[in-house]
Order: C-alpha cells, then sequence, then structure tokens
C-alpha cells in the first residue's frame, strides 16, 4: 500500500513537500493541481478550437493530438494513471497514426476543392452548439444536485495498474471477454471494408 | 479542487466537438470531432471517479475506448472505400443513402 502510495502519489507527494517548507508559489493560494487543471484546461480547449478550424487534416490531426495529450495529463492529475497511459498509448498512438496515415493515404491535395463555404446551416449549427453549451454549464455549475462529499484527497490510490487490473479481471470480466470478440468483429470488418474487390 | 471545473472543462470541449460536426465538411474532420466528443465524456467519467472514490468510471472509460479503437478502424476504412467509390470526402457529395 505505501509503495504505490508513493508511485501514484509523486505530483501530490511534490506538492505535499513543497507546501511544508515555508515560501514556495503553489503554497500561497493555488495549488499544483488547480494549476495543471488551468494550464491543461486551456491547451485542451484552445487546440480542440485549432482542431476544428484548420482547413488542413493534417493540423487537425496535430492539434487534436495535442489535445489528447493534455487529456492525460488531465487524468493524471485526476489520479487515473492507468487511463492517462492508455490515452497517451491508444489515442495519441494508435488512433491518431491511424487518422494520419488515412489522411495521408487518401492524399487530400487542394483544401478548396471541398469547398467549405458559409450557409444557413453553420448558423443554425452553432446556435444549437451554443444552446447546449448554456444548458450544460446551467446543469454543471448552478443546479442543487446533491454530490456526496468528495473523495478526491483520500481516494488516490482506485487508478493504479493493479487495482484496475483487479477490477478488470473479476468484477468486469465479462465486458472484458466480450471486447476481445468486438475486436475480432472491428478487425474483419475494416478488412473487407478496405479491401478493393470483395472475391 | 472542486468536480464543476473538470465538468465544465468537458463542456466545452464536447460543444466544440459538436460545432466541428456540425459545421465541417470534410468527412475525416467530422470524425476527429467525434473522437473529441468522446473524449469529453471519458474526462467527465474519470472526473467523476475520482471525486466519488470509485473506480467502475475508469472500467467504463477503459471500455469506452476500446469501442472508440473498433470505431476509428471501421469508420476510416469506411472513409477510404467512399473516397474509392466518389473521389471526395466532402460529405455534402456522399449521399447516395439519401432517399
Amino acid at each position: 500500500m505505501d509503495s504505490h502510495a508513493v508511485a501514484t502519489g509523486a505530483l501530490y507527494g511534490y506538492r505535499n513537500q513543497k507546501s511544508s517548507s515555508t515560501n514556495n508559489f503553489f503554497e500561497s493560494s493555488v495549488t499544483l493541481e488547480t494549476f495543471l487543471f488551468y494550464t491543461l484546461g486551456a491547451v485542451s480547449v484552445g487546440s480542440a478550437l485549432m482542431m476544428v478550424t484548420r482547413r488542413s487534416p493534417v493540423m487537425s490531426a496535430l492539434y487534436l493530438i495535442l489535445n489528447f495529450f493534455a487529456l492525460g495529463g488531465l487524468y493524471l492529475s485526476l489520479h487515473a494513471q492507468f487511463i492517462a497511459f492508455i490515452q497517451i498509448l491508444v489515442y495519441a498512438g494508435a488512433i491518431m497514426v491511424l487518422f494520419v496515415f488515412v489522411i495521408m493515404l487518401l492524399n487530400l491535395g487542394d483544401e478548396k476543392k471541398l469547398n467549405e463555404r458559409f450557409s444557413w446551416k453553420k448558423i443554425v449549427g452553432a446556435g444549437l452548439s451554443f444552446g447546449v453549451l448554456m444548458e450544460l454549464i446551467f446543469v454543471f455549475a448552478f443546479s442543487k444536485a446533491n454530490l456526496p462529499p468528495s473523495h478526491f484527497e483520500k481516494a488516490t490510490d482506485i487508478g493504479t495498474v493493479e487495482n484496475i487490473g483487479m477490477q478488470l479481471f473479476t468484477t468486469f470480466l465479462f465486458p472484458f471477454e466480450v471486447t476481445s470478440v468486438l475486436l475480432l468483429a472491428a478487425i474483419v470488418g475494416a478488412v473487407v471494408l478496405a479491401k478493393k474487390k470483395l472475391n | 479542487m472542486e468536480l464543476q471545473p473538470y465538468l465544465l472543462l468537458s463542456a466545452i470541449t464536447f460543444v466544440i466537438g459538436v460545432v466541428g460536426v456540425l459545421s465541417r465538411r470534410n468527412a475525416i474532420i467530422v470524425f476527429m470531432s467525434i473522437e473529441l466528443m468522446l473524449n469529453s465524456v471519458n474526462l467527465s467519467l474519470v472526473a467523476f471517479s475520482a471525486f466519488l472514490g470509485d473506480v467502475t468510471g475508469q472500467m467504463l472509460v477503459f471500455f469506452a475506448m476500446t469501442v472508440a479503437a473498433a470505431e476509428a478502424a471501421i469508420g476510416l476504412a469506411i472513409i477510404i472505400s467512399m473516397f474509392r467509390n466518389k473521389q471526395t470526402v466532402n460529405i455534402d457529395d456522399i449521399n447516395i443513402l439519401k432517399w
């Protein structure tokens, strides 16, 4: 327990260590996790905006990778170490390599040919999205939902590889096995769909 | 650190993904916006998991990532076969299923 408390709380150990010493930046009012949250959150939102607005699909893919790295950092600051590394490995590694590979393979060339024109549909879409955002902000910020007391400081070891693996092979064993069938179906489906001719 | 900022960040990223899906015409960028929306939901799941002290949210994120990987492979295969048939990835030109 203590060994992985050290391993899991490397981030937080640093903060605790620092806050025990006298004058430092994080002690005053900004804790390390608040600082990390706002930095990574700004990177995440900024890269998401850049991803949506770039004309070139390659630039979009690169900004999406940056967004995934920022999200990985946020997972790490939420004590979800395993999910953070899976995020980097599977999303930023495997899935985005697939995207970049397909972009290169299709060789889309000049983006002007896509004719991304301005239309009333976009205005309606932006208006609806803004409505959804306002609704979500209202629900999250002003709702009177009774959230249970926070376990954030206490439960620091739930996201370790040990704990996740234990849950995966006991409680979630059946979904885990079904996942392998899903991946097999995806492999077969991808091969069949991307093949030039079926016979 | 409170729970609300994480949920607000998740909401903002999700809506950026919605804007991407609704306003872009390039099928690959639409697809990447869908991945962005999946990720924002994952962030709120992990935040709830951390604040409730329950590992179930993280397990759900694990399975969501598996499904997203399968979905990316299939979706990109569909985009490739669409491009092979119509020489375009503009979703306005791909309307063969329109009745």
